[in-house]
Formats: C-alpha cells, sequence, structure tokens
C-alpha cells in the first residue's frame, strides 16, 4: 500500500477520533442551551442552594458545592492512587520475580474490568460501615476517595507498567555497569526515562476519576455541601446527574446538563493545567 | 528528600552504605505497596467469590432469567455482552490503532491539528459514563435511528474507550527509538511497511495495556449502555435488538429488585471469570503477534 | 490493519448516512411493542411483557429502563408505545392517558437493632428538619441520626414531603440516595440510620434476613396487606402511560397488564394490585 494513502487513512482515523468530542459537547450545549437561556449562567453559581424545579423561576441552581465536590474527590483519588499505581508498575518490572511480576499484572488487569457497580456495592457494604463506625454517617468524602483510588489505581499501574516496558534496556545495563543500586536505578534512570508514559497514564486516570459516576453516588452520601472535613457527605457532578436525571423535568433536566457541560469545562481546564505544571512536552 | 538521597548516592560513593540501607528500606516499601494492592484485591474478588459461588452452576450459565432476574440464568446476558464488546472493538482498535500512529509517526509536532485531536482525545476521557449514554441515546439511538440496539451499545463504548487505546498506543509508538525509524528508511522500507514491521511490534506493549484497560472498561460500563442496548434481557436475533450487558443486570439486580443480590454477586463473578479469560487470550494473541512480526 | 480501519469508518459514514430516515418506535413494525421508563416498574414490566409474548407467538415487546420522565418524555416524542411512570401525572402532563397497574406504599425504617418501636409524624419531621440530631432525644442511644433521604425529584421523595408537609429545602439530610435498594442497604449497613423506602422491597428484605425494621405510621402497620386494604397512609400508584387513547396492540398490552392473570406477577415484585371494575 502506497505511504500516502496510509497517511491520508490514519489521518481520517485521527480526526474522526477527534470529531467524537465536539459531537458531544453540540449535544450537550444544545440540550444545556435552555437553562442557560432562561437562568444565565451566573445564577449557576449565585444562587442560594441546589433545590432545582422543572420552571426555572421557582428553582434555585447553585452547582458550586458540587463542583468542589469533584474536585475533591478527585485530587484525593489521584494523591492516593497515582504513587500506589506506579510503586505497583516499579514492583512487577523491577522487584518481584517474573512468575509473581505475571500473577501481580493480571491481578491488575482484572481490577480494571470490575463495574463500577460492584466496587460501589462493596464500598457500600464493607467500606462504609467501618467509616461509619469511625465517624458517622459513613457515606463521606474519603469513602469516595477511597473506592475512586481502587478504581483509577489499575489506569495508572498498567499504563505505568506499558510505559516502564519501554525503557531502553541499554539503559538499564548502563546503570547496572556503573554499579548503581535498583532503586537508584528505578529513580535515578527508569522512571524519568518513562516519564511521558507515567504521565499519561495519571492523566487518563484523573479524567476517569473525574468522570466516575456510579460508585461513587452508592458511597458519597451525596449531600448538596462543602464539606467540613472528609468525614462529611459530598456531591459530585457527575452523582448529581445520575440521580436526578432519571425524574428531571424541563429547566431541571437542562440544568444537569448545565452540570455535564461544567463537567467538561473542568476537564479541559485539568489538561491545560497539566499542559503548564509539567516543563516537558506532555505528549513525548 | 528520597530525590535528595539518591542524587547524592549518584554523585558520591562515600554514600554507599546509606544507600544500601535506603535500597533496602524502598525495597520494602515497594512489596508492601504491591502487598496493599493485592489485598485490597482480594477483599474486593474475594467478596464477590464468596457470595457469588454458590449460584453459579452450568444451566445459570445458558438459561434465560426469569422472575427479573431472581430465578433463571443469564445466558442472553452473556451473548448480548459478548456481541456488545465485539461491535466496541471492531470499531475502536482499527480506529485508535490508526489515530494513535497518525499522532505519533505522521502527525508533525507543531501541527494544530494534532494538537486539537490530543485536546479533544484529553476531554474525550473525562465525560462522564452517563453523559455517553444519554449521548449515544440521542445520537446513535434516535438520530440515527439505530434504536435500542447492540449496535448502538457498542458504537457508544467503541467512542468511550478510544482514548484509552488511542493514547496507550501514541505512547508506545513514542518509546521506539528515533533510530529504529532511521534504519529502516536506510534499508530503503516504505513508512507503510516500517509502521507494520518495526513501529507496530515495538508498541504492541503499549497496545495492550490500552486494550485490556479498553475493554475492562467496556464490560464495566453501565450507565452508558441502559441508554442505548437497553435492558431486554431476551436472547438477541441480530445486532439490531436490544441487548442487557451483564454490567447492566447487575445494576438492575442490586438496586432495583428486591431479593436480586445473589444473583448480582453470581453475575459478577461470572465478569470476572469472562475477563481474566478475554485478558488471557489478548495477551497470548498479543505475544505471537509481536514475536511473528519482529521475526518478519 | 488498513482495510480494518477504513471498514471501521465505513461503518461511521453508513452510520451517518442512514441518519436522514428518522425511524421511530411507531414505525417499526406493528407486531413490536416498546415500552420505557421507570427503572422501579421495568422489572415487573419487563416480566409481563415476557408473559404476553408467550401468549401472543410473534409479538415482541421490548421494555426499556430508565426514569419516569424518560418515559414520559418517549411516550410523548413517539419514541415509545408505552410509558413506564411511578407516581401519578402531574397537571401538566394531562395530553397523555394512564393506566394504573399496581400499588406501592412508603414507609420509614430503621436498622433492626434499634430499639424505637415507632416514631410520631411529627417525631418524622423533626428529625428530618434536623431539630431532633440524637437518638437519646426520641429515647434510643446517644447517637446522632444518620438521616437517608432521596434525591430530587424521586416519586417517593415528593410522596414523602406531600405526606409530612415538609418543604424540601427545610430538610437537613446525612445522606442523599437514588434508588430503593440503596436505601435498603444505607440503612442496614448502618444502625442509626433513618429511611423511607418502599413498604413491598421492605418487606421482602426484612423477611429474608436483611436487618431492617420496617416503622408503623399513624398506628398502621407498614406491610403489602395494609397497603392492599387502603389503610395505610403513603402510597403511590404505578402507571403505563400512552401518548393517545390506546388501541390494537397497546391497548391489548395495557388490559393485559391490568387484568387479573397479573396479580401473582404484581404480588411476587412486592407490589399490590388493584382490582379493576
Amino acid at each position: 500500500m502506497s505511504d500516502k494513502v496510509l497517511a491520508w487513512a490514519l489521518r481520517a482515523c485521527g480526526i474522526v477520533s477527534g470529531a467524537v468530542v465536539l459531537l458531544i459537547m453540540f449535544f450537550l450545549m444544545q440540550e444545556s442551551l435552555p437553562a442557560l437561556q432562561r437562568l444565565g449562567l451566573a445564577r449557576f453559581f449565585t444562587d442560594a442552594s441546589w433545590h432545582p424545579a422543572a420552571d426555572a423561576s421557582q428553582g434555585r441552581f447553585n452547582i458550586t458545592a458540587m463542583v468542589s465536590g469533584t474536585l475533591l474527590t478527585t485530587a484525593g483519588a489521584v494523591l492516593l492512587a497515582a504513587p500506589l499505581g506506579v510503586v505497583s508498575a516499579v514492583f512487577s518490572h523491577y522487584y518481584a520475580p517474573p512468575r509473581v511480576a505475571r500473577v501481580h499484572r493480571r491481578l491488575i488487569e482484572l481490577l480494571a474490568g470490575i463495574p463500577s457497580v460492584v466496587y460501589g456495592f462493596w464500598g457500600l457494604v464493607s467500606l462504609v460501615p467501618l467509616l461509619n463506625a469511625l465517624h458517622p454517617p459513613g457515606q463521606s468524602l474519603l469513602a469516595g476517595i477511597v473506592v475512586l483510588a481502587i478504581m483509577i489505581l489499575p489506569t495508572v499501574a498498567l499504563l505505568s507498567d506499558a510505559a516502564l516496558a519501554n525503557v531502553p534496556r541499554s539503559y538499564l545495563d548502563g546503570a547496572a555497569a556503573l554499579g548503581l543500586t535498583r532503586w537508584r536505578t528505578v529513580w535515578g534512570v527508569a522512571l524519568p526515562a518513562a516519564r511521558s508514559g507515567l504521565f499519561t497514564g495519571v492523566l487518563l486516570a484523573t479524567a476517569r476519576a473525574v468522570g466516575e459516576t456510579m460508585a461513587v453516588l452508592m458511597v458519597c452520601g451525596n449531600v448538596v455541601r462543602l464539606p467540613g472535613s472528609v468525614f462529611d457527605p459530598v456531591r459530585t457532578l457527575t452523582a448529581n446527574i445520575a440521580l436526578e436525571m432519571a425524574y428531571a423535568m424541563g429547566d431541571h433536566r437542562s440544568a444537569l446538563f448545565v452540570s455535564g457541560l461544567t463537567l467538561m469545562g473542568l476537564v479541559v481546564l485539568l489538561v491545560a493545567a497539566a499542559g503548564v505544571f509539567s516543563r516537558e512536552r506532555v505528549y513525548a | 528528600m528520597l530525590d535528595a538521597t539518591a542524587q547524592a548516592g549518584l554523585v558520591g560513593p562515600g554514600a554507599l552504605p546509606r544507600g544500601r540501607s535506603l535500597d533496602a528500606f524502598v525495597t520494602t516499601a515497594v512489596w508492601l505497596g504491591a502487598g496493599l494492592i493485592v489485598a485490597v484485591f482480594f477483599w474486593i474478588v474475594g467478596d464477590v467469590f464468596v457470595h457469588g459461588v454458590g449460584g453459579l452452576s452450568w444451566s445459570f450459565l445458558i438459561d434465560s432469567p426469569t422472575h427479573a432476574g431472581r430465578g433463571g440464568g443469564i445466558g442472553p446476558i452473556i451473548v448480548s455482552t459478548g456481541l456488545i464488546l465485539t461491535v466496541c472493538m471492531a470499531v475502536s482498535v482499527p480506529l485508535g490503532v490508526g489515530a494513535g500512529a497518525w499522532l505519533a509517526e505522521f502527525c508533525p509536532s507543531t501541527s494544530l491539528l494534532g494538537a486539537s485531536v490530543r485536546r479533544s482525545l484529553d476531554m474525550l476521557a473525562g465525560v462522564p459514563s452517563i453523559v455517553f449514554g444519554l449521548f449515544g441515546n440521542a445520537f446513535f439511538c434516535v438520530y440515527l435511528g439505530m434504536g435500542f440496539s447492540i449496535l448502538s451499545g457498542g458504537l457508544t463504548l467503541a467512542c468511550m474507550v478510544l482514548p484509552i487505546l488511542i493514547r496507550s498506543v501514541e505512547q508506545g509508538f513514542g518509546s521506539v527509538p528515533g533510530e529504529h525509524r532511521r534504519s529502516a528508511a536506510a534499508l530503503g522500507m516504505t513508512r507503510a511497511r516500517t509502521l507494520a514491521h518495526v513501529l507496530l511490534p515495538a508498541a504492541t506493549p503499549g497496545l495492550m495495556a490500552g486494550l485490556v484497560l479498553g475493554i475492562g472498561r467496556a464490560m464495566a460500563e453501565t450507565a452508558a449502555l441502559i441508554f442505548t442496548s437497553g435492558y431486554v434481557d431476551r436472547m438477541p436475533q441480530s445486532l439490531a435488538d436490544s441487548g442487557r450487558a451483564m454490567s447492566v443486570h447487575i445494576y438492575d439486580l442490586s438496586m432495583n429488585v428486591a431479593g436480586g443480590e445473589p444473583n448480582a454477586y453470581t453475575t459478577a463473578l461470572v465478569l470476572v471469570a469472562s475477563l481474566l479469560v478475554i485478558n488471557g487470550a489478548t495477551s497470548a494473541i498479543g505475544q505471537r503477534w509481536l514475536c511473528g512480526r519482529s521475526r518478519g | 490493519m488498513k482495510h480494518v480501519a477504513l471498514m471501521g469508518l465505513g461503518l461511521l459514514l453508513v452510520g451517518t448516512v442512514s441518519g436522514c430516515d428518522n425511524a421511530t418506535a411507531r414505525g417499526t413494525g406493528a407486531d413490536k411493542l416498546v415500552i420505557t421508563g421507570s427503572s422501579t416498574v421495568a422489572p415487573l414490566v419487563a416480566d409481563m411483557a415476557k408473559r404476553f409474548e408467550q401468549a401472543h407467538p410473534g409479538v415482541r415487546v421490548d421494555v426499556q429502563s430508565g426514569g419516569s420522565s424518560r418515559g414520559i418524555a418517549d411516550a410523548r416524542k413517539g419514541l415509545a408505545h408505552v410509558g413506564m411512570v411511578s407516581r401519578s401525572l402531574k397537571d401538566d402532563e394531562s395530553d397523555l392517558y394512564s393506566f394504573t397497574i399496581a400499588i406501592d406504599g412508603v414507609c420509614m425504617i430503621v436498622h433492626a437493632s434499634n430499639p424505637i418501636g415507632s416514631l410520631t409524624s411529627r417525631q418524622v419531621v423533626e428529625v428530618y428538619t434536623g431539630e431532633i440530631t440524637n437518638w437519646r432525644q426520641l429515647g434510643g442511644p446517644d447517637r446522632p441520626i444518620t438521616v437517608v433521604h432521596k434525591a430530587q425529584g424521586r416519586s417517593t421523595l415528593e410522596l414523602f414531603l406531600e405526606h409530612f408537609s415538609i418543604h424540601n429545602e427545610r430538610v437537613k439530610p446525612s445522606v442523599v440516595i437514588g434508588d430503593n435498594q440503596q436505601g435498603i442497604k444505607t440503612v442496614s449497613g448502618n444502625p442509626y440510620a433513618i429511611g423511607y423506602v418502599s413498604v413491598g422491597s421492605a418487606e421482602y428484605e426484612a423477611t429474608h434476613g436483611t436487618p431492617i425494621k420496617l416503622l408503623p405510621m399513624n398506628g398502621v402497620e407498614a406491610t403489602v396487606a395494609s397497603v392492599a386494604a387502603g389503610s395505610f397512609p403513603l402510597c403511590r400508584q404505578l402507571n403505563l402511560v400512552t401518548p393517545e387513547p390506546s388501541s390494537g396492540l397497546t391497548q391489548r398490552f395495557v388490559d393485559f397488564a391490568q387484568s387479573l392473570a397479573m396479580h401473582d406477577l404484581i404480588a411476587e415484585h412486592s407490589f399490590v394490585p388493584i382490582v379493576h371494575e
């Protein structure tokens, strides 16, 4: 096959993939337009509370508490899962005997495919009662962070694993020739060489955490309020959509799509921030 | 702090004893971290296993559900899940590998188009599954007229796993050393041949990681499927039929059907087990393909 | 690889082109019935649909879940022949025709280990508005109360608020939940929680070993039997809705769903059948 045809075919793949998000954006905007027109953007941040109604004039539509809920759960989960995920990848590459590493990897692959309902279920039945004994009601920011962290851990671990697998053999041989200890090889050579892959993994995991719905809904408590501590319940933007969409009509329904749009906005900000904070080009 | 110690160790040979004890400390920490992950895994999967294994039988795997899922088996649901996954992968893998290859190999790093596609993909990765569901319903089911069908569900999932696939493929390509490409060019290989015989095999670990994550994500998805492939638990006759996926079945049994929990657990166990099989097959095929390609 | 990629692309393109003919559910043949709506009603109607298919060979009934508002929207837009709604129709929904297939009660539940045997309406209101925050104030142990509330718009929530005449903005919940079973799991996992859920599901779970206790309301025992007798104060209708006076297959299904032959299925799903004159 000729190179030109190939290049065009591949470009087409790229464009089609990129276009999907535009379609989704278009859809979200179309659905949230009625609420934005009748309420204006400002009311989503200045209203007294979130008590939506099908008629815009009767409801209150403040979503800031849910924005912070999403940010807090995501931040907590990433802070927990990112180091642990990288450690897991380092373990299976540099510390574990090959057979153990293979089993370990298979376990993490399985963890990646457990439905969020099952995670939520486990959180609700096993984790929440434990936290409840510690500090009622148990359904809390902390429960959300822990469950989310476990859910995004496989994403970080598997992508880090793939990134470490691509560190050129010669780098490691060089380190061995210099007589570096294992940890110095990992810290000084392997991790820096795999940096961009690790970064992609964390970024995708963060996006997954932002978008996760079912599990969060089951363990977070979903009260619309700024949490005073990690033991207080929070509601995320995704839980807000999932909880209320089934029965929402009119402007309420449309306002839920504004939640969705806000969520997309958050992801855009995260991606942009990631670009600024990493000195390296994100996509090596 | 670890950083500083490690750096110091790299510079001065005098720091060697300290480095050794640090090394021992880190080794313990890494084993503990891995142990923690394994413990959590066994806690969750053990929970599913203990509650689910009692209901497992041959007839559970082939029978149709009765009494809203409290009785009978999940035969049609396994078939629907398999079909949805097949549609999803048949669309997303070629598209994902193509787009990943384009981003990594054919698109200049200064390209505005490339940058915007990457940004779009990062956004796509953060779209909540329920929004995918509502979008899939509006676009595939209603606008394209596919209705509640396995096709709609598979295509919605394909949109969903694209970012994971593409970014890991791209990552895989990006890690191939430049000299491979230059050597291939020096040998007079076309870019197409270089891609197929040099770059793709080298990018396989990334592709495999993406594939496993994508399959896992697709199998685990609930919210996006309720609105697209639907809720009908009949044996599907074609891709145009509505079919209930295992995750939807688990969700419905645990959230809407009083007394549905035992079968929800058993279904979850079947899901985890089939994932084990699919993942095993995927990496086996990946390995074989990798060997074949690098020899060829 | 490229060929497969092109095929995938082709599939998408074909899809885009075929989008021009906007097929609706009503256009897809006379022998197929599409029913969408409330996730509470869906398992029951799905079972009814299976029996209907057995009684009418060649007919297919597809039941889809997704919420009461979806049932109403789809019935209006013609995406479904019949919508499922777990509440009575509101004033601005009078363009639809509704057919009640069953009744469901809503009752207060606490953990089985909770010594409290009953609460007055006033006490329930005070607990939900945050005036009472500790079980001690109700004669129980010295532990804070976990108040389990439903998400905005859910029909059980509207029923609950209306019955106790509480304005939703006065409610101070500790936990907000969505589906019924989530409420039951939340209360069964927390000895100091109180919530309100469907009587049928709660009774089923309580008799199958889940540690929850159903509290009587205004002195009436919270049981499926008292809901059936009409003495239980808090009830909601489970409805099928159609966009036009139903006819043909739709009519036959609605009649079938309302017939005596369905009463065993309704009871099996812990709802209460109603007798039509």
